[in-house]
């Protein structure tokens, strides 16, 4: 689960990483009281979307007046802020930082994630802050350093000053950024993150480091322990099918092809997109059903698959184990009678009570189309989304 | 013989009792030698009760003592499911099997940290189990899909491991141990520990590797079969056509940063003299011509 930068350096603070002293405001009214608040001559005014890349989509502007704060709160309030992030249509914004402006000497980047190699936290720093760390990887990978964290001692403080070290920190500022390090590590562990970002990490003309940017994403499985971070989610940064389904608890992932698919099993659902794309089909989206799937949740998937405008045909690919076919072949009777289908569906059926599930689609009346097993079916959805 | 689990085998269920745990108990007992194999439920202070005629046990120690069981498979509740499976670490067990789905991956850095030095190996979480046809199954796939054969299935998926299985089955391939090593970032067995363990068995002629999108797991495994695996391999990724920075699923499933992307994984097998097909229903057939030719 992601959220926004105030969110982020809220958390930031708690654990003692100094940031800028900032307001999140909602109309321009509210960020102009805010830098009138905040006091001081200049103020910056900080798009809050999910996405990154936001300076450059002019989602960041610097004011250094009450009446440029309100200008730029203007001009970036309820634009569709496009960044390589958000995808060609933007993200509307709605939610804005106001923050003090800060006098910057250098730059630096700092990452947490859960690194799947060595199986623990591993600490990214580079001296190439403001740049994305793919792009420094790319570019200059040399200049980023590693370190894997050993859980059971965390980050110590000889570790955190030697990264410092290696990033180009001065010696004056070491103690200043291992508190940022050891705070950002806490924060981390504590609130079950999985990505945790401060780009940049600046240092300021009198030597004290300061979290410009704060970016986490938290571990979904986790939130039942993190009642305050679920506090934070912005449904309004997310897709609304994607809302819908969760409620269901489906996994649901639009995507901008033309072929709904409705399977159980997540590699499976991965795989029956490529073979829709294998066969010259578009996927309109992911979605894995789960073991369990329920009348209920067959039709509410039906729903959400009809909700896009551009669907063409449905491929339904079940591959039976805890999942009876038989429910299944219920559930999409079922959900068939309820909906209005507007366009071909391909059903699939495979597993546990198969014959069964099979019957009674044939006997439901219904146009559906029967596919014999997974490139049979495929085949035919894309052929009936290319006829209509 | 198979891999990691036969007909001998003695099992013990922690999280017997709970629904999940119950239903599929009752199946794996019904499935060819689960009367003999599965001797043991641990459920917290419910020992001294049964199931099925299964004996409970307080704890994995006792339950290991009084039964002689030294596999376990877990489907206890995510929450609680990382201590199941430290507890099963403690006992020194040789196998655990969790099966449970949504366990926090900070649960799972710590209890991979204190398995290092432990005798006791991992499979998943978040995977469907180990089956060795017609002798022994542990875990939630179907076992009627299966047959008793020489080729070796290893996957980080359940369904797709299921489309994988029934393919051979239908085309007279049978299987000599099939692997779900689970679809969460942080896990215990890798494909290339199980593709290892594929490789030293007399009774695998070959193997067919199932990946995801998602780190380098199946890079590494491939870099390996090019320079030790004696047996040939099929593989296929899930994920071309997933975007990235998108969960697909699965916890692992996602391309971060550039990198885990379907293509570059196949790249690299391909390179490694896997053989790798972009369809996912064609995983048997690539495996039937490969068998014939040989």
């Amino acid at each position: 689960m992601k959220i926004h930068e105030y969110q982020g350096k809220e958390i930031l603070r708690q654990f003692g990483v100094p940031t800028p002293r900032g307001i999140a405001c909602f109309t321009v009214d509210e960020a102009v009281t805010a830098a009138r608040e905040l006091g001081g001559a200049v103020w910056v005014v900080k798009a809050q979307i999910h996405a990154g890349g936001r300076g450059k989509g002019g989602g960041v502007k610097v004011a250094h007046s009450h009446e440029e704060v309100r200008a730029a709160a203007q001009q970036i309030l309820g634009m569709h802020l496009v960044t390589h992030q958000t995808g060609p249509g933007g993200q509307l914004v709605r939610r804005l930082l106001v923050e003090e402006g800060a006098q910057i000497a250098r730059e630096f980047y700092l990452g947490m994630v859960v690194d799947r190699e060595s199986q623990r936290v591993a600490l990214l720093a580079s001296s190439e802050g403001g740049m994305e760390i793919e792009e420094v990887a790319k570019v200059s990978p040399d200049r980023i350093h590693t370190l894997r964290i050993d859980p059971l001692a965390g980050l110590m403080a000889d570790e955190a000053a030697e990264v410092a070290r290696r990033i180009g920190i001065p010696d004056a500022s070491i103690a200043g950024a291992v508190q940022v390090l050891q705070g950002l590590y806490r924060a981390f562990v504590e609130k079950d993150a999985m990505l945790a970002e401060i780009n940049p990490l600046v240092l300021t003309a009198d030597g004290s480091t300061l979290a410009l940017d704060a970016k986490f994403n938290f571990d979904s499985n986790a939130l039942y322990r993190h009642p305050e971070i679920t506090a934070y989610r912005d449904l309004d940064e997310e897709d609304p099918a994607e809302v819908e389904a969760s409620r269901f608890d489906l996994s649901y992932i639009s995507l901008d092809g033309d072929i709904a698919c409705l399977v159980n099993g997540a590699g499976l659902a991965m795989a029956t997109m490529d073979i829709i794309k294998l066969y010259g089909g578009n996927p309109a989206n992911f979605l894995d059903v789960g073991g369990g799937a329920s009348r209920e949740k067959v039709t509410e998937a039906f729903k959400l698959m009809l909700k896009n405008p551009n669907l063409r045909a449905i491929l339904v690919n079940i591959f039976g184990g805890i999942m009876k076919c038989d429910v299944i072949a219920e559930g999409i009777v079922a959900a068939v009678r309820e909906v209005h289908l507007s366009v071909p569906l391909v059903v699939r059926l495979e597993g546990t009570n198969v014959e069964l599930g099979k019957k009674i689609l044939a006997e439901s009346g219904l146009p559906i189309i029967s596919g014999s097993d997974m490139a049979d079916a495929a085949q035919k959805a894309v052929a009936a989304a290319r006829s209509e | 013989m198979s891999i990691l689990v036969d007909k001998n085998t003695r099992v013990m269920t922690q999280g017997m009792t709970g629904k999940v745990g119950q239903f599929h108990t009752a199946n794996c007992i019904a499935y060819a030698n689960g009367a003999n194999c599965f001797v043991a439920g641990v459920t917290p202070n419910k020992g001294g009760q049964s199931f099925e005629g299964v004996p409970i046990y307080n704890s994995v120690k006792e339950a290991k003592e009084q039964t002689g069981a030294t596999v376990s498979v877990i489907y206890v509740p995510p929450a609680y499911a990382a201590a199941a499976i430290d507890e099963a670490v403690c006992a020194d067990l040789d196998l655990v099997i969790c099966i449970t789905e949504g366990i926090p991956v900070h649960d799972m850095l710590k209890t991979r940290y204190k398995m290092a030095g432990r005798r006791t190996l991992l499979i998943g979480p978040n995977c469907p189990g180990v089956i060795t046809p017609d002798e022994i199954k542990i875990g939630i796939m179907p076992g009627h899909i299966h047959k008793k054969g020489r080729i070796g299935v290893v996957s980080r998926s359940g369904t797709l491991t299921y489309e994988a299985v029934g393919q051979l089955t239908a085309l007279g391939l049978g299987q000599s141990s099939c692997i779900g090593i689970g679809g969460d970032p942080i896990n215990g067995l890798k494909h290339l520990d199980v593709m290892r363990l594929f490789n030293d068995d007399p009774e695998t002629d070959a193997v067919i590797m199932v990946g995801e999108i998602g780190g380098s797991d199946e890079e590494t495994c491939a870099r390996w079969i090019r320079d030790h695996m004696k047996k040939p391999v099929v593989g296929f990724i899930a994920g071309i056509t997933a975007p990235p920075g998108k969960r697909m699923g699965h916890a692992g499933a996602i391309i971060s940063g550039g990198q885990g992307g379907a293509e570059a994984k196949l790249a690299v097998m391909e390179e490694c003299g896997i053989h790798i097909t972009r369809n996912p229903a064609e995983m048997g057939r690539v495996m039937q011509k490969i068998v014939a030719g040989r």
